[in-house]
């Protein structure tokens, strides 16, 4: 099966190619990038004329809640979103019931994945149980498919424990992913610290419980010159902490979600729990400092961070309400509008976090669009506008702030692996 | 102007200051009426107001209820404790059959900030804000407001002295919008742990030492401290806490001699105010009681759209 896109505006972030051009798929593999491909007979022909054709894009942090919050979402159900919002891979986080702290429990997940439309892979916890005690069968979960560790939702509270998974996860060469946050700090905050919190009476989360935590892993990826992952980075002073270790050669990345540049803790006022979420939305000032950070490349990557919950979790009192927005159908939509059309981002630069970084980070084959790559492709019309609203959203978890916005950048096609895995009505 | 322009009172902040004089001045009318044998008018027959109370409390709750039974209302007391919420039944469906009953008017009280705003954007019936988590006490502060204007007039250029746990009171933050938007001076005095600086942002004033800003106050509003509080370290011991920001008979000495002394209760005598100030001719701690009761008949009869009162005998 052959498939041949005309005319689109073909980018490739990891190489520089910027050219309208085809793109000629053959089986699993993009076989020609070339202007005036002809069409054989028999090849499925994708006219992208006015669209941007991307390589298929790459979340490195997602919450499927299989096993054991099912009615959340699936592996499968998950991985259909995905390949709507325009992903063709993403990363499984392994705070599940039970957690995925051993070998079993990765294939099962990539066993279920097979069924799916799209690449999963999982990340496997750095303790067993998630319990901060002792760092798991890393090497036998690495040989069941686990791409990186992290107990995320809850922080390695342990320094020495810390150490330790750094230091051995090195043979392996996979990131340690840190939810960084000092519980102790937090404090069991609801919303950011700060004016906001003040006004609306309900405890705050300071960024400090965010900045100490980084600024412990990233010390300690000094130490043991380990690979370290910073998940979800929301506020200004850690982004400082994160380009100071960098600039003295720690092995450290990190991600943002589209959420934190593109709202701030404002919006719990009116959002109420549809805008609560673990690190919270912060200041003027934060959001500000992910768009920097994304532009000069100090952050790396930007990851969605979906987590859906059932809207009778969400649908109560602010307080008791669950963290957690799900992302993957309108990641695209925020960076078209916020990144390129608000901050004049590159389309390049633009998705570039979301491509070839994760991809190298965490030592996949994805995340390239050219010649001998699989044929992982997403399409996006940059100038449709999309309205985020019940009937748009696939995802049977509906909870996001960003209900009723009215966005550019339009997912027209996801192809993965060669295959047609969505297409938008047109 | 007529009544209320709003189907809930949520906080301090949505009311306008226009708002805040006319619940005031509808108020003298509603307090007027309790000097007489039959303190009951028929503003709310037929209609039907839910107490629901999520937090245990005496003087805001019985406040309510007889403010509401003395306009002729049908009164429905959920005790939270003894109903389906303890069978894990949601805030919302519990409102929805309250609603399903036909009630108009819900005054809740909850420990979650933001619950009745959470409430108001799901709900048809005019929802109450009897006090949420830190956040507001709307009804409170009204009350407040009035008391201190039956006493000076006008808070206009008034120096308003607010001590103890401003971060975790919903009642400072009610009072300080309400004081503010009257033109009165405020300042907030306790601990740096329980007088976060943020709360600059409402353009007042931050002491830490009760003993320098006492004699400037023609107001100060002592609020409860709460015991477990010191078990957080934010503040190591209820000695220390008294020894700096109790108001004793010493430091009532040191004030302006007809300073107005306030609380909005329950008070601990012998923590946060010694029990001959609370008893003091200064003390108007029962009068806010008296007043918070036709200040929430006010309410009631502004919000069912009722016009300013100009004599009672109109009603």
């Amino acid at each position: 099966m052959a498939i041949i896109i005309k005319s689109g505006r073909v980018i490739d972030p990891a190489s520089g190619l910027d050219e309208v051009m085809d793109v000629h798929i053959t089986g699993e593999i993009v076989s020609r990038i070339a202007p005036g491909i002809q069409v054989e007979p028999g090849c499925e022909l994708i006219d992208a004329e006015g669209c941007v054709v991307l390589p298929g894009l790459v979340d490195m942090h997602v919450h499927f809640r299989e096993p054991g919050s099912e009615d959340k979402e699936t592996i499968i159900g998950g991985s259909i979103v995905a390949a709507k919002g325009g992903f063709t891979s993403v990363c499984t986080m392994p705070n599940t019931t039970p957690v995925i702290d051993n070998q079993a429990l990765v294939r099962f997940i990539r066993l279920e994945a097979e069924k799916g439309p799209i690449n999963v892979f999982p990340i496997a916890n750095i303790t067993k149980g998630a319990l901060g005690e002792e760092i798991t069968e890393m090497g036998e979960l690495v040989k069941g498919g686990a791409v990186g560790f992290s107990d995320d939702g809850r922080p390695v509270l342990s320094s020495i424990l810390m150490r330790r998974a750094l230091e051995y996860a090195r043979m392996f060469d996979v990131p340690i992913i840190s939810h960084a946050e000092d519980t102790l700090l937090s404090d069991d905050g609801i919303i950011n610290e700060g004016v906001t919190s003040t006004l609306l009476g309900l405890k705050g989360i300071p960024r400090e419980a965010e900045e100490v935590m980084i600024a412990r892993d990233v010390l300690l990826a000094r130490l043991t010159k380990g690979r370290l992952h910073i998940a979800h980075v929301s506020s200004a002073g850690s982004i400082e902490i994160i380009r100071w270790a960098k600039s003295r050669g720690a092995r450290v990345t990190c991600e943002t979600a589209p959420h934190y540049f593109s709202l701030t803790d404002s919006a719990v006022e009116e959002q109420l729990s549809m805008a609560k979420m673990n690190p919270p939305l912060r200041t003027e000032e934060d959001r500000v400092a992910m768009i920097e950070g994304l532009r000069s490349g100090a952050i790396d990557v930007i990851a969605t961070d979906h987590a859906p919950h059932l809207m009778n979790e969400k649908m109560q009192e602010l307080e008791y309400a669950p963290f957690g927005i799900i992302g993957l159908e309108t990641a695209v939509p925020l960076i078209i509008t916020v990144l390129v059309k608000g901050s004049g981002f590159s389309l390049a630069d633009a998705f570039r976090p979301m491509t070839v970084n994760p991809s190298r980070i965490l030592g996949i084959p994805r995340g390239e669009l050219k010649i001998g790559a699989a044929a992982d492709i997403t399409i996006v019309d940059p100038e449709k506008k999309v309205l985020i609203d019940d009937s748009f959203l696939i995802s049977r978890c509906k909870n996001t702030p960003f209900l009723g916005a009215e966005l550019f950048g339009s997912v027209e096609y996801t192809i993965c692996s060669g295959r047609v895995v969505y297409a938008k009505e047109r | 102007m007529n009544g209320l322009k709003r189907k809930d009172l949520l906080d301090m902040q949505s009311l306008s200051t226009e708002e805040i004089s006319l619940i005031c001045q509808s108020a003298r009318y509603f307090k007027d009426l309790f000097t007489r044998s039959v303190k009951t008018v028929p503003i709310l027959r037929g209609k039907t107001v839910c107490t629901l109370f999520y937090e245990p409390s005496t003087r805001t709750r019985i406040s309510f209820e007889l403010a509401a039974k003395r306009l002729s209302a049908d009164l429905i007391n959920v005790a939270v404790a003894t109903s389906s919420v303890v069978k894990g039944e949601s805030l919302i469906d519990t409102v929805h059959t309250m609603e399903a009953m036909k009630a108009d008017y819900i005054v809740m009280r909850h420990a979650a900030s933001l619950a009745p705003h959470f409430l108001s954007k799901n709900i048809e019936a005019s929802v109450i804000n009897a006090g949420d988590g830190f956040h507001a006490h709307p009804t409170q502060a009204l009350l407040d407001t009035y008391s201190i204007l039956e006493k000076k007039g006008s808070l206009e250029g008034l120096r308003i002295g607010i001590v103890g746990d401003i971060k975790h009171s919903r009642v400072a933050r009610s009072d300080i919008e309400a004081f503010k938007r009257l033109g009165a001076r405020v300042v907030l005095c306790g601990p740096p742990t329980l007088v976060p600086d943020e709360f600059r942002i409402y353009d007042v004033d931050i002491s830490y030492d009760l003993d320098e800003i006492l004699p400037e106050l023609d107001v100060v509003n002592m609020l409860r401290i709460q015991r477990e509080r010191q078990k957080g370290s934010l503040f190591p011991s209820l000695r220390e806490y008294h020894r700096q920001y109790a108001l004793t008979e010493d430091r009532l000495g040191r004030c302006k001699s007809d300073i107005i002394v306030m609380h909005p209760g329950p008070i601990n005598r012998g923590i946060e105010i010694d029990h001959r100030v609370a008893d003091s001719p200064n003390s108007i701690i029962n009068e806010q009681v008296t007043n918070g009761v036709a200040v929430r008949m006010s309410i009631f009869y502004l919000l069912a759209g009722g016009t300013p009162l100009e004599e009672i005998d109109k009603v």
